[in-house]
């Protein structure tokens, strides 16, 4: 296929603002995704993770700066897939919901019913693939998400709290898939609020105050050595609550 | 229901004219509704889907003709089909096929208004998903339109109550015609005029009884398929 040998990669924001209105939602970010272990997206409630995501998808464009992937700035189909924070499901079972995923990406007829199965199976839903979507629960459907998003089979894959309504067993599950999906080339990038899971997860750390990029480093560094008093204090803000 | 009793008995024994009464107003609405729905439903897609200069007015438009009194419906396909009308040469005025036409003037705008309306909530709701699935706008269009499928039967059932009620068009269009155009609105107003009030009420039952049925028969279908996909 053509598009297999285009990438994605690296990712690079080029002083990318994002508003709404009077809402600014990231300020003139520069940033740069590049292949490797999980990058990770922190920061408090309504500092920009989102946005900054949807930004790296193509769902949104920036209202100045650029975005490009592997070079190229169109925003058109590349090989990326996106959890978003609350996933939505189509009107239909669990298995068409993935099934759906699977055709979207290209893949052929003949082999969906077996892939959706390996899917649901990789997220732990298997026994759940006839019923209807809509009527899982909210840490059943993440997981059809994350199914759905894997069916893309993506170079970059963008997920927003991936774990926010999981159980911890189901959280447990969820990052060795993303860990297994890093180990395989998978290119992750994350939004969580759980500081135990950047630990496990993070190559780099992004780190968002108020939408500008506060802080960008090694896993290591950001926790053991912050450079910006906002990094330390939300660090120490986790670790004493 | 004394009155309605001469209608029913006519039904009960199975009278020819009665039956051709039902079945040609049946048919004339069902295929009106059909012929609408695959106008109404691309076009109110298209009006969710799609931004242009003019398009606010548009849909004003339309919702507005959800409201088209049916005698002026009527009376602009009869000047169109009238033997000096600019589609005169078809020879459809006093048919059938007009009836059809008239009526699905009258539910085009209903059904494009709900289709709008339901596809542009789904929309927002399906649009970021969507987009990160790589969906283009064919896909968009049909998987919008599928999964809208029961709010969508609705807008039918109300294009279809529209169109089995109406009498200015089929009447104008139509010119009543025993045996060939007259329906079972037609006959009511026809057997009114005459003083024959027990007929009249008896297909007044019969009409009501038929809508209740086909959105009853609807809802069960609703229902069912819900209980499997919601
Ligand atoms: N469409 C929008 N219009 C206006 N403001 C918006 C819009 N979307 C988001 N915002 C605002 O932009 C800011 C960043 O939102 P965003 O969703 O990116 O935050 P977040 O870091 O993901 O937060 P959370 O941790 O709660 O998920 C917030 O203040 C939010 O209110
Ligand atoms: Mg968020």
């Amino acid at each position: 296929m053509m598009r297999a040998a285009l990438t994605d990669l690296p990712l690079i924001l080029d002083r990318v603002s994002l508003s709404a209105g009077a809402t600014t939602m990231l300020d003139r970010l520069d940033l740069a995704i590049t292949p490797g272990a999980p990058t990770l997206v922190l920061g408090p409630n309504g500092a920009g993770k989102t946005s900054l995501l949807r930004v790296c998808m193509g769902l949104a464009a920036p209202s100045a700066g650029t975005v490009s992937w592997g070079g190229r700035t169109d925003r058109g189909l590349g090989r990326r897939a996106m959890l978003l924070q609350k996933p939505v499901m189509l009107r239909r079972s669990v298995a068409a919901n993935v099934a759906y995923g699977l055709a979207q990406a290209g893949c052929p007829r003949h082999r969906r019913a077996a892939r959706t199965e390996e899917l649901l199976d990789r997220v732990g839903l298997l026994g759940l693939a006839a019923r209807p979507a809509r009527r899982l629960s909210g840490g059943e459907q993440q997981r059809v998400a994350l199914a759905r998003a894997l069916a893309r089979e993506p170079e970059i894959l963008l997920l927003d709290e991936p774990t926010a309504s999981l159980d911890p067993a189901a959280t447990r599950h969820v990052e060795e898939i993303i860990l297994m999906a890093s180990q395989s080339g998978t290119k992750i990038v994350m939004a969580s609020h759980d500081l135990g899971q950047v630990r496990r997860l993070a190559g780099d750390v992004v780190f968002l105050v108020r939408g500008r990029l506060c802080e960008h480093a090694s896993v290591g560094d950001f926790f053991d050595r912050p450079s910006s008093a906002e990094a330390a204090a939300f660090i120490h803000g986790e670790l004493v609550l | 229901m004394s009155e309605g009793l001469d209608a029913w008995q006519l039904i009960a024994s199975g009278d020819a004219t009665l039956i051709s009464i039902v079945r040609l107003s049946l048919t004339v609405t069902l295929a009106a509704v059909a012929v609408a729905a695959v106008v109404g439903l691309p076009l109110g897609a298209l009006l969710a889907l799609t931004r242009f200069p003019g398009r606010s007015t548009l849909v004003v438009l339309v919702n507005g003709f959800m409201g088209l009194p049916p005698v002026v419906v009527g009376l602009t396909v009869y000047l169109l089909l009238s033997r000096s009308g600019p589609l005169g040469e078809f020879g459809l005025l006093f048919t059938p096929a007009a009836m059809v036409i008239a009526q699905a003037l009258l539910v085009v705008p209903i059904i494009a208004a709900l289709t709008r309306q339901t596809i542009e909530d789904l929309w927002r709701e399906y649009r970021d998903e969507l987009t990160a699935m790589g969906v283009g706008p064919t896909g968009r269009v049909a998987t919008l339109l599928w999964d809208s499928r029961f709010s969508l039967i609705t807008a039918l059932l109300a294009g279809f109550g529209r169109a089995a009620g109406e009498v200015g068009a089929v009447m104008i269009v139509g010119g009543n015609i025993e045996g060939f155009t007259r329906t079972m609105t037609t006959t009511i107003a026809l057997e009114t005029s005459k003083g024959d009030l027990p007929l009249a009420m008896g297909l007044g039952a019969i009409l009501i009884g038929l809508i209740l049925a086909i959105n009853a028969a609807a809802w069960g279908l609703r229902l069912w398929s819900e209980q499997r996909v919601a």
